[in-house]
């Protein structure tokens, strides 16, 4: 790994470590401060585990670090030297180089071509020739160095996901970098790939080359890692051994100091509303989210879906409302069959329905307040008779929902993307209260909401489950799920993992989240 | 801000200009409206500089500019205040001619010919215009707008020559006829792009020039060209197809009419009814549209019908009203010139019509300039170019005038974003 590769390398003094330090790291985006004052320090040669909940503001730090983002407060140092990173480029001279979640590969290429995309071997001066054969050379180099093998003629549309990363990894290392972060490598992984990986970064560790590597798996982590960092909520919460306890582990990610109480009455479940058996469904990519899923809820009763994020519970709402296609099984709403129906027949039946992106699939931002309160019955009376709108009736209502639901905005006509995400949420909320429901469906219902906002929606849930609705909550926020449910199913990889109460010690669901089954028996699913 | 608190006089006094500060404020501010009336001027104004540079004479005074420099500037003063001065006589009236009118000396008729030919050419575009705005506003691009009012020409004409009906009725089935045309031809790339994913601007394109060829093959078909002539042009229109219009010379007609009440009815379509609704939600956010319950496709499919009629309408005004028989260019460019109305007016209802009366304007003025100063016709291309030009890059026009964003812009106030 000599100096001459890349017309980028200009640090270096060759085989010696990185040391890099991050003090005070603080980014916000608008109101939502995604990372507040974090500190990490990665010793040379170790591998460093960021571990969080998604959402917790890993990435954003990372994308800061490999310059795709400018903190807004903080300094990064290298080797105790200051450093601003502008662009990836930046980093790589700095000797950082990062392995996407998402791979950031041409598939039309071959892995050599991508390898030296951004870095080209050029004869013959600036307007020169590419020296694809230096380049091949490179690539076999850096694969037999350090153990990973790559065909360098290879299309990367041809290749396995495994594959594909290993081209990034060595593309990452063709750079001489010498801090590597990984960013969620083992989601697209199968078990014996995650566990090549591991060994990868194990070698590459002992080779000198210092390892961030970010996840949300316990397992892993206290597989490969020297030391841990958990984040949350954008905050480091602690620095832990890989000796640390799973529970203790679980907990620290899954936080119990952010205590929102919800006071409600014992649950008094009736009639099954929403059965949902044998449900099978796939993501976009085609891969299977759901698996075999069965799941009862019943009238006057929140069942809440804990789960870290990514483990098929977006899919599983989706396909509940109709906004996804059922491989296989039921989703029955009292004896009605709704697996096949389009989502106008799935509300109509009597479902509501808050879902997680509120500004995606929630609200139209330029629609106004009023508006977006009828988003679903401005076709019906009194709203309208299927032709003609009744701006009046629509106005009236609206007057009434916003102090009912108490949505701070300066009119029913300003448009809803004025307002505040809290008050956003209220008007979806509201809009799907609204009508006579039989089952709500609340996926991530205050996400991005101010605390205020967030308890005056739990108590609307909470007055829903009074009222006999039966209410299906799911969040990746434990303590949400916790204060609102009264029976919790954990999903882990597609499947419930098991239905507990409420009272459970959090660390025990916690340890759920993370697919861990029994006492101690770390149970790796392999499908 | 043409109220004041009479408490607080003292104080506004003090700010001598406000009520013109706050106007000079206003007008400085960004807002669509200034923008597009800024973007005319500097159209005209290189619109200017380039009818000095078209003509030679003129151009040669320039060549003894630094020794008597009043020569060019006066030749060209000359010529562009009367090219200009033409623009407006053949737009809109010939203070002359008007004149003739009042003491007896001409008819009323000269003096309304330019207004009727603005509102002639103006007409079609109205529709076509509409057509893309509405579309627009469903957030699909119907390039198409060409495709479909040829088509509406042809059904239009083919129903104006090829049945017999009474006076009224015949010109009701034609402008049916017309109007179902360019719904169908709208329909096919709606449905292509709510089943496939079929990107409307590839799938209208194509069947712009489909239309084009099918037109050109139509009409030199037996029962369908005219059988005196050998060229190709079609069987005439019976008169009771045609749309009336005012006495000869004047060429105005129905049409005109019509465009302003299918302008209120889509104005009506877009703001008032349920389709209008759903295709404002699709158009700006089709994933929470689909959440709501609203089917995307459904509305994609109804829009481009509803956008293929309109320009189906406009051709088959242009069919029955200005022309009395199918050629191959019988349509011109009214579906394409569409787009730059309905750019012009910002999507909406209303805005289009202007923009399309505009539009009018400026061909039925350059018409004149070019009998009379011998500016060339395309110089109004230029023009009509410039200003859409000048209104796609709003960045542009506020950086010349320095002008301030609009503070109270609300969210998403300019539908031309996405052009």
């Amino acid at each position: 790994m000599a100096g001459r590769r890349s017309p980028l390398v200009s640090r270096r003094s060759q085989e010696i470590p990185l040391r890099l330090e991050l003090r005070g790291i603080t980014k916000r985006f608008g109101d939502l401060v995604a990372n507040d004052h974090i500190d990490i320090t990665v010793e040379p040669g170790e591998v460093h585990a960021l571990l969080g909940e998604n959402g917790a503001g890993k990435s954003t730090l990372m994308n800061q670090l490999y310059g795709l983002l400018q903190p807004d407060e903080g300094e990064i140092l290298v080797d105790g030297e200051k450093k601003v990173f502008r662009s990836p480029r930046d980093a790589i001279a700095a000797g950082i180089g990062m392995v996407h979640q998402h791979f950031m590969l041409v598939p039309v290429f071959t892995v050599a071509e991508n390898i030296a995309l951004g870095a080209e071997e050029v004869r013959g001066g600036p307007l020169g020739w590419l020296d694809r054969r230096r380049s091949r050379r490179d690539v076999l180099e850096t694969s037999r160095k350090y153990g990973l093998p790559v065909d360098p003629d290879a299309l990367v549309e041809n290749l396995p996901v495994g594959a594909q990363q290993r081209v990034e990894i060595v593309k990452a290392l063709t750079r001489d970098v010498d801090l590597l972060i990984l960013d969620e490598p083992t989601a697209v992984l199968t078990p014996q790939e995650t566990d090549e990986l591991l060994a990868v970064m194990r070698s590459l560790a002992e080779t000198g080359k210092s390892i961030v590597f970010i996840t949300h798996k316990l397992r892993e982590v206290k597989a490969i890692a020297d030391r841990i960092t958990v984040i949350r909520r954008g905050r480091t919460v602690g620095t832990a051994s890989p000796d640390t306890s799973t529970d203790e582990l679980a907990a620290l990610m899954v936080g119990r100091d952010v205590n929102l109480e919800v006071t409600k009455t014992p649950a008094d479940p009736g009639r099954e509303v929403l059965k949902v058996s044998g449900l099978i469904v796939d993501d976009d990519r085609g891969i299977r989210a759901v698996d075999r899923v069965d799941l009862v809820v019943r009238s006057g009763e929140v069942l809440g879906i804990a789960g870290v994020q990514g483990n098929g519970q977006t899919e599983l709402v989706e396909a509940i409302m109709g906004l996804r296609e059922v491989r296989a099984g039921a989703v029955e709403l009292e004896d009605q069959n709704l697996a096949g129906r389009t989502t106008r027949q799935v509300l109509r039946a009597g479902v509501g329905y808050v879902p997680e992106d509120r500004s995606l699939d929630g609200v139209v931002k330029d629609f106004t307040v009023a508006e977006n309160l009828v988003l679903d019955l401005y076709d019906r009376a009194p709203f309208g008779n299927g032709w003609k709108l009744n701006p009046k009736a629509i106005d009236e209502s609206a007057r009434e929902r916003v102090t009912q639901f108490d949505i701070r905005t300066s009119s029913p006509q300003s448009a809803v993307g004025t307002l505040s995400g809290g008050n956003q949420q209220k008007v979806v909320v509201a809009r799907e209260m609204s009508r006579p429901l039989k089952l709500l469906v609340a996926s991530q219902p205050t996400r991005g909401v101010d605390v205020g906002s967030i308890e005056f929606i739990h108590n609307q849930i909470i007055h829903e489950r009074d009222v006999g609705t039966a209410v299906l909550v799911v969040s990746s926020e434990l303590d949400e799920v916790v204060g609102l449910a009264d029976r919790i199913a954990v999903m882990y990889r597609g499947r419930i993992l098991a239905v507990v109460s409420p009272d459970t010690p959090r660390e025990e669901i916690g340890l759920l989240m993370a697919g861990v089954t029994g006492a101690g028996n770390e149970e790796e699913d392999s499908e | 801000m043409t109220t004041e608190a009479p408490e607080k006089k003292e104080e506004e006094r003090g700010k001598e200009e406000s009520f013109f500060g706050l106007f000079l404020h206003n007008l400085w501010s960004a807002n669509t409206v200034v923008v597009t009336i800024l973007s005319i001027f500097l159209a005209l104004l290189i619109g200017a500089v380039l009818i000095v540079i078209s003509d030679s004479e003129v151009l040669a005074t320039f060549s003894y500019f630094t020794a008597r420099p009043s020569d060019a500037l006066t030749a060209s003063w000359d010529l562009i205040s009367q090219a200009y001065a033409d623009l407006f006589k053949g737009a809109i009236f010939d203070p002359a001619a008007v004149q003739a009118w009042f003491d007896g000396s001409g008819d009323w008729k000269t003096a309304l010919n330019p207004l009727s030919e603005t509102l002639t050419y103006a007409a079609p575009l109205v529709f076509t215009g509409l057509s893309v705005a509405i579309a627009f506003r469903g957030g699909l691009f119907n390039i198409g707008g060409q495709g479909q009012a040829v088509i509406g020409c042809v059904t239009a004409g083919v129903a104006g020559f090829a049945i017999g009906l009474p006076a009224g009725l015949h010109l009701l089935v034609a402008l049916s006829a017309g109007l179902i045309g360019g719904a169908l031809w709208g329909f096919l790339p709606g449905l292509l792009k709510a089943r496939t994913g079929a990107h409307e601007v590839i799938t209208t394109i194509m069947l712009n020039y489909t239309a084009t060829l099918f037109l050109g093959w139509l009409i030199l078909q037996n029962g369908v060209q005219d059988p005196d002539r050998t060229d190709a042009v079609s069987k005439t229109i019976e008169s009771s197809a045609a749309l009336p219009s005012l006495p000869q010379p004047l060429r105005v007609h129905l049409g005109i009419v019509l465009a302003v009440l299918v302008t209120a009815g889509v104005a009506w379509l877009v703001n008032r009814s349920s389709f209008g609704f759903e295709l404002r939600a699709v158009g700006v956010n089709p994933p929470a549209a689909r959440t709501a319950g609203m089917s995307v496709g459904r509305t994609y499919i109804w829009l481009m019908v509803v956008a293929g009629g309109l320009a189906g309408l406009g051709g088959a005004v242009q069919v029955l009203g200005t022309a009395d028989r199918l050629t191959g260019q019988v349509a011109g460019n009214i579906g394409f010139d569409g787009l730059l109305v309905a750019l012009l007016g910002r999507n909406r209802p209303w805005g289009t019509l202007f923009a399309a009366i505009l539009y009018g304007g400026l061909r039925a003025g350059g018409n004149l300039m070019q009998v009379d100063v011998g500016v060339s016709l395309e110089l109004v291309t230029v023009l009509q170019a410039l200003i859409v030009i000048f209104i796609a890059a709003p960045a542009l026009v506020k950086a010349i005038f320095q002008l301030r964003d609009a503070r109270t812009a609300r969210l998403g106030a300019s539908m031309a974003k996405g052009w």
